[in-house]
């Protein structure tokens, strides 16, 4: 269907993920990506960002949407390089190429994220301490960037712009289309093993020693539990499996369970309940696994982020380089009434190629916490101003209330990366509300 | 199944192909622009890729230009060596506040929507029934069912289509050829991007999904989402008197 205006936006809230903070502003939807980016302020995928990030700037142009744009453009069966429309969603690919034995070099913690999300946020999984961070894999980059003109960027034609871009949250100009070179999997499920061990101190020690044999690593720990208890979790490992012991069948998608708009029920007491009976179901164990329960298991609940009700949740989500101040962390957390259902540690290695990039050696802590005002915003700059001082630091992706002076501590390459802004971007055309709230970009 | 598409690069027209091609179908696909054919064919190979056939022919068409609607089906039915159905989703849309404030696209909206959809459908009804029969399958709109005072005249061409869409079913089932008139309601597409989405918003997937299984049976209309059946029956029989007073 032909329209004369193409997706004329209306304006209305939007949030992220966390549904904190709230933002007005106009979203454009089109297929027509390369259209809708011209004048711009910033590209919005399919919302997972928690926090600020993928919402409007006060004041600024409209934002594209991208889910839209999603079509395939070209695919190499033998090398496994694809490049594709940024909207193009990771589901998609998951579900076209993993039964033919592709797979992305480097998947978040959710399906429901497109190309140019991936690229923006530079994504890590849980293979970070073998594989970085998406960004990585990344061989071109189409953009349209502040002046209006489409460059094809790459590291070798554009560096600067392109390791900028890479976890430059899409403030560097919009990501057209991406081009990336997928893995190649022995079968599409998973080989995986898990074990459950009684404090943090063993928590870090085991996620350690099993990133030193295995490809895939990750654990989860309770933060209700007290005492000598506190942090004990349980171990996830796991492998591609070989084919002759996988089931012989490519996996089907997994049914996935709708939460309905409810009034918040995530408080101390649900989510000590939730942690123990996780604690509980996680048994050890070893087995064959689907690949959506082990990289995904929050997608099976549809719209899971309703559980924290009208006024949202934040995730705060830190790296902390030596593995001793993350027990420190989560006492500060509890003495200031946190309490965080899923909570995940991994280990991080080497910082990659995006200049803003956020990994860097170290274990990275993620908590979710159910947004109550300033309370919320108190912990979160105590937890900052204990980071800061343990040479950490917060994930943009997830961010909604860092303050501005404990960003610039924990980023020294944040001068360099605006640098680069500045000269592809010199009228400051592309900001974000979080661009506002954390570089000081004027409404 | 070899298959025509008029309107494939967008919407759910995208979608619709994109469940034909994963499935094995052999396509071929109509539209104005080369650049853009050519883009949306390469994405149905790459997804086909795992369904055997990865060959997506393309040719160019514009709804415009009536006089090259014979020779785009010929060179399509030449390539698919064959043709068993003919899907039509390209179209033009305006709402009624901007039709009725624009003369120029209100006659690019009754000259696309209705006069030259039935031109190619009959190009199309030719080469269908020269090839034993088949699938015409038409993307119509449940606006075209009762007159509102909210989209009646991007309805009034849609209404057009319906009926004579009813009319070449009447007349040709018995000879092999289906025509299948799909009447979509709300679609969160970027046709109806910026519009208020009212209740009962479909998804271009979920739609294309309900659209292949009436292609595949054969049903006459198809709504879509499916709710929209009684939506429309019960507006349908509304006393004008009623209608009237409507303001949706």
């Amino acid at each position: 269907m032909d329209r004369r205006n193409p997706g004329a936006g209306r304006e209305q809230d939007l949030v992220g993920w966390g549904r904190y903070p709230r933002a007005r502003g106009v979203e454009v939807r089109s297929e027509d990506l390369e259209s809708i980016t011209r004048g711009a302020s910033l590209c919005r995928g399919l919302g997972r960002a928690y926090g600020d990030a993928a919402l409007p700037a006060r004041g600024a142009a409209p934002l594209a949407a991208t889910p839209l744009a999603d079509r395939l453009l070209a695919f190499d069966p033998e090398t496994g390089v694809l490049r594709a429309e940024a909207g193009v969603s990771l589901e998609t690919l998951n579900r076209l190429l993993l039964p033919r034995g592709w797979f992305t070099p480097v998947t978040p913690g959710t399906q429901f994220v497109t190309l140019g999300g991936m690229v923006a946020a530079d994504v890590h999984g849980k293979n970070h301490h073998v594989a970085g961070c998406f960004g990585e894999h990344v061989t071109a980059l189409r953009m349209r960037v502040a002046d209006g003109r489409v460059l094809e960027v790459t590291d070798e034609s554009e560096p600067e712009l392109f390791r900028a871009t890479l976890g430059g949250m899409g403030l560097t100009g919009h990501v057209l289309e991406v081009e990336v070179r997928l893995e190649r999997v022995s079968s599409p499920w998973i080989w995986r093993e898990r074990t459950r061990h009684p404090d943090l101190a063993s928590v870090l020690e085991a996620l350690e020693a099993a990133s030193a044999e295995w490809p895939m690593t990750m654990a989860w720990i309770d933060t209700t539990s007290r005492g000598r208890a506190l942090g004990r979790g349980v171990v996830i490992v796991g492998r591609w499996a070989e084919p002759d012991e996988a089931p012989a069948q490519p996996p089907q998608p997994k049914r996935r369970f709708e939460v309905p708009p409810l009034p918040g029920l995530m408080n101390r007491s649900t989510i000590r309940a939730l942690n123990a009976a996780y604690w509980s179901v996680m048994r050890p164990g070893a087995g064959i696994e689907h690949p959506e329960s082990f990289f995904y298991p929050l997608d099976m609940l549809r719209h899971w982020n309703r559980g924290y009700g009208r006024r949202g949740f934040v995730q705060y989500q830190v790296v902390l380089p030596r593995a001793g101040d993350h027990a420190e962390l989560l006492e500060r957390f509890q003495r200031l009434g946190g309490a965080s259902f899923v909570t995940v540690l991994k280990d991080c290695g080497e910082a990659g190629r995006g200049t803003l990039s956020w990994p860097k050696p170290g274990t990275s802590l993620a908590l979710d916490v159910p947004m109550r005002g300033d309370a919320t915003q108190r912990l979160v700059d105590d937890l900052n101003e204990f980071a800061v001082e343990r040479g950490g630091r917060i994930y943009l992706a997830k961010d909604a209330l860092t303050r501005p002076e404990h960003f610039r501590a924990m980023y020294p390459r944040l001068d360099e990366w605006q640098a680069v802004r500045r000269k592809w971007d010199p009228e400051g055309v592309l900001q974000s509300a979080q661009s506002q709230r954390l570089l000081g970009d004027a409404p | 199944m070899k298959t025509v598409i008029f309107g494939a690069t967008r919407g759910m027209g995208r979608a619709l192909a994109r469940l034909l091609a994963e499935r094995g179908d052999e396509l071929v696909l109509l539209g104005r622009d080369p650049a853009e054919l050519e883009k949306s064919a390469k994405d149905l190979e790459i997804r086909a890729g795992g369904a055997g056939h990865d060959r997506v022919g393309t040719e160019v068409c514009d709804l415009f230009d009536r006089k090259a609607f014979g020779s785009a089906l010929d060179a399509a039915v030449q390539r698919l060596g064959g043709l068993d159905a003919v899907i039509v989703t390209a179209g033009v849309f305006g709402t009624q506040d901007e039709l009725t404030d624009d003369a120029d696209l209100l006659d690019r909206v009754l000259v696309a929507d209705f006069v030259n959809t039935v031109h190619f459908c009959e190009e199309a009804r030719l080469r269908l029934l020269e090839s034993g029969g088949g699938k015409l399958c038409v993307f119509s709109s449940v606006a075209g069912e009762r007159a509102r005072r909210t989209i009646f005249l991007y309805g009034a061409a849609k209404a057009g289509l319906s009926y004579y869409l009813e009319g070449l079913d009447h007349r040709y089932r018995g000879e092999g050829l289906a025509t299948i008139c799909v009447k979509p309601g709300f679609v969160r597409t970027s046709m109806t991007a910026g519009l208020d989405p009212p209740p009962f918003t479909g998804e271009p997937d979920a739609v294309a999904r309900s659209v292949l299984r009436a292609i595949d049976r054969g049903r006459p209309v198809v709504y879509a989402p499916p709710i929209w059946r009684w939506i429309m029956l019960t507006i349908r029989w509304l006393p004008r008197a009623v209608m009237r007073r409507l303001r949706f």
